[in-house]
């Protein structure tokens, strides 16, 4: 974005080589620094681990073990990767625009619960499962998009701070999967974990070939890729952009900021409800408290470390996705409790916050004096 | 049908004292948003601060054997919560909501890791006063057994109302909230003011998280808190800034709380998530109407990143 602004009217005379290293040295800013803040925070949370009275040394091989060591945790590290590709671009694409959107958590859940109910009155008729997994799907983006897509209607039409509206409507999504799972669509064969029916066997998601890791990982990276191109080679993403980046600005142009900000909450909410429907049809079989198992929030993350680009997201997910997989083997290594994650991930966040402020600050990365 | 049994007169009966029991973790928290945005800065990470100060009040009453110390270091956690979202926000081009959001998520994580030890003990309880001596019936001596901290609320929502308008004090909290230039042409350190309101603010969340873990419901798990550090911050947006304002919603807010657990108590186990969820669909509703995009909110602190 920014880098491009001044490209041929500073230096229209520079060679095309030299032009192209200037253009990598500004974005390298984007890489550095982001990494920069997770080596702090990785040497915070040793300085913690310490004070504790265990090794990070250990910690941090058994975090490289459990999570990239061998092909079994790649499978482990992929299969969580997967759901939080997409809960990131829940967050991603609607912070284009300059909205803070972190219920992602909420529309997983109700997109994969509206997905496993879809399917019921299928498999109840004997229908094949190329005819219930495009309805669970369909069932499972469109509630996704309708939640979050309210919620941009909500901050445009009635201008209620859409982070405050996402997070509380996570809150009633759990709720209303609750209500019905333990109540009116309880599975009444299932009497340990309320579950809703499952989907059958037949109509489950297999691997792909070869990975041993379900299509969900195929279609995250997918559809990451698609909303790179819509957000950053479409006029609609530029439209966005604009809008993200002023408003008034964007008003001023006649971009109809309203129906960017609805659709772009729709597509970001679809995204969740995508997560759900392969959490249920790919994972899980039927859905139960399990979908809250904190992917949404744990997205909020991914999408800032990825910066907000539906591209760096992929990366960033395999990674958080290999720290959550190596929680359990800390866990039972270590005698840590399972939390202990949950701190890593917090210190990284809020150390990845901090380091915003670096930007723009080394004249390393502003050639030519900019 | 024994004498004692009042029927459903239960449900009213049971939905006051569950609003006053449950308003009081959402007063304190309301109260030090409140401060914290009247500076003109927003701490959605109050949510986090309540769960950590509900943990550590809990170990603390554990370990020592005395509540009302863990109280205070529930408070003096949630100070240390404030203070570091108050150093970070004033350094430049950090976003003060995406800060919230880390704090909270930083915060449970650090509660959860911490207490994993403290699940299973029970520690002691703050003793309450009770004001229902002069009924016979149970349930009404029941419902009258009130907190102190109650009263420590209300006392502090009021000192707060007529500091903010009487005092020096309150007077340099809202000018750096209304007009930071302002504040900087009186030769006031915004930042500082900034940071010394959110760091006073995490004392108030964390207090707030000790009333629920030494006292309703009284002990520390895992799912204690259920979004009331975030609801607070949607509660003082419809309060209007105003402390005094902030007590009545959190009774209103203590009251849906409270419909699930009086009407299970009665019998009505039917929808008990969907009455679960009234809050959240409470807070929403009234969001939808208090708020409008065309006009700025009475009493908003101007330079308050929400309502920009």
């Amino acid at each position: 974005m920014a880098d491009t602004v001044n490209q041929g009217v500073v230096a229209p005379a520079a060679s095309a080589p030299a032009e192209f290293l200037d253009r990598i040295r500004r974005s390298s800013e984007y890489v550095v620094i982001p990494l920069f803040a997770l080596i702090v925070a990785g040497l915070i949370f040793s300085l913690f681990l310490f004070a504790l009275g265990h090794s990070p040394a250990t910690f941090f091989s058994l975090l490289w073990r459990g999570g990239f060591g061998t092909g079994f945790s790649w499978q482990n590290t992929l299969v969580r990767a997967a759901p939080l590709i997409f809960t990131g671009l829940c967050v991603a694409i609607p912070a284009r625009l300059g909205l803070t959107i972190v219920g992602g958590e909420g529309a997983l859940v109700l997109g994969g619960f509206t997905a496993a109910v879809a399917a019921i009155p299928f498999v109840h008729a004997g229908a094949p499962n190329y005819v219930v997994l495009p309805a669970m799907l369909l069932c499972a983006t469109l509630t996704g998009a309708a939640w979050i897509g309210l919620v941009g209607a909500l901050r445009h039409y009635r201008g209620i701070n859409e982070t405050i509206a996402s997070l509380l409507m996570s809150y009633i999504a759990i709720a209303i999967m609750n209500f019905f799972v333990e109540g009116a669509l309880r599975d009444p064969g299932n009497p340990n974990k309320p579950s809703t029916l499952p989907i059958g066997d037949a109509n489950m998601i297999g691997n792909i070939p070869g990975v041993g890791v379900h299509w969900g990982l195929a279609a995250g990276v997918l559809v990451a890729l698609a909303l790179w191109i819509l957000m950053n080679r479409t006029t609609f993403g530029f439209a966005a952009r604009v809008t993200g980046g002023n408003v008034r600005a964007a008003r001023a142009q006649g971009l109809s900021v309203g129906r960017l900000m609805v659709i772009s909450c729709a597509i970001a909410g679809a995204c969740a409800g995508l997560a759900g429907f392969f959490e249920v049809a790919a994972v899980q079989g039927r859905a139960n408290a399990s979908l809250a198992a904190g992917y949404g929030f744990t997205g909020i993350l991914v999408a800032f470390l990825a910066r907000q680009n539906a591209l760096a997201i992929i990366p960033v997910s395999i990674l958080l996705g290999g720290i959550a997989a190596a929680g359990g083997l800390i866990q039972r290594r270590m005698g840590m409790p399972d939390a202990t994650v949950l701190v890593l991930q917090g210190l990284m966040f809020v150390v990845l916050l901090v380091s915003e402020t670096l930007y723009g600050r080394f004249a390393f990365f502003r050639p030519k004096g900019n | 049908m024994n004498e004692t049994d009042i029927g459903f007169w239960g449900v009213p009966l049971a939905m006051f004292a569950g609003a006053i029991r449950v308003s009081t973790p959402f007063l304190f928290v309301s109260l030090g948003e409140c401060l914290t945005e009247k500076s003109g800065r927003i701490n959605l990470g109050l949510e986090g601060t309540l769960v950590f100060g509900a943990m550590s009040g809990y170990a603390v009453a554990y370990l020592t054997g005395s509540p009302w110390f863990g109280v205070f270091c529930a408070g003096l956690s949630g100070c240390f919560f404030g203070a570091i979202h108050g150093y970070i926000c004033k350094l430049p081009k950090v976003n003060d909501i995406a800060i919230g959001i880390a704090m909270m998520l930083f915060g449970t994580g650090l509660a959860f890791f911490f207490g994993k030890p403290f699940i299973q003990p029970q520690a002691p309880h703050l003793p309450s006063i009770s004001l229902g001596g002069w009924s016979s019936l149970p349930q009404v001596r029941s419902a009258l057994e009130i907190n102190p901290l109650f009263f420590i609320g209300i006392a502090l929502a009021v000192f707060m109302w007529w500091a903010f308008k009487n005092t020096r004090w309150g007077l340099i909290v809202r000018m750096t909230g209304d007009s930071a230039p302002a504040a900087l042409a009186m030769g006031y350190s915004v930042d500082w003011v900034r940071f010394l309101a959110t760091t006073v603010g995490g004392f108030f969340a964390g207090v707030g998280g000790a009333f629920l873990s030494l006292y309703y419901p009284g002990a520390w798990s895992e799912g204690l808190s259920s979004g009331q550090g975030l609801m607070a911050v949607a509660l003082v947006i419809f309060a209007r800034w105003n402390p005094l304002a902030c007590f009545g919603a959190a009774l209103l807010f203590g009251a849906a709380g409270a419909l699930g657990p009086a009407l299970q108590s009665v019998g009505i186990t039917q929808g008990y998530y969907f009455f679960n969820a009234a809050p959240y669909l409470l807070t929403l509703f009234i969001m939808i109407a208090s708020v409008s995009p065309k006009r700025s909110l009475k009493g908003a602190p101007g330079e308050l990143s929400i309502t920009k």
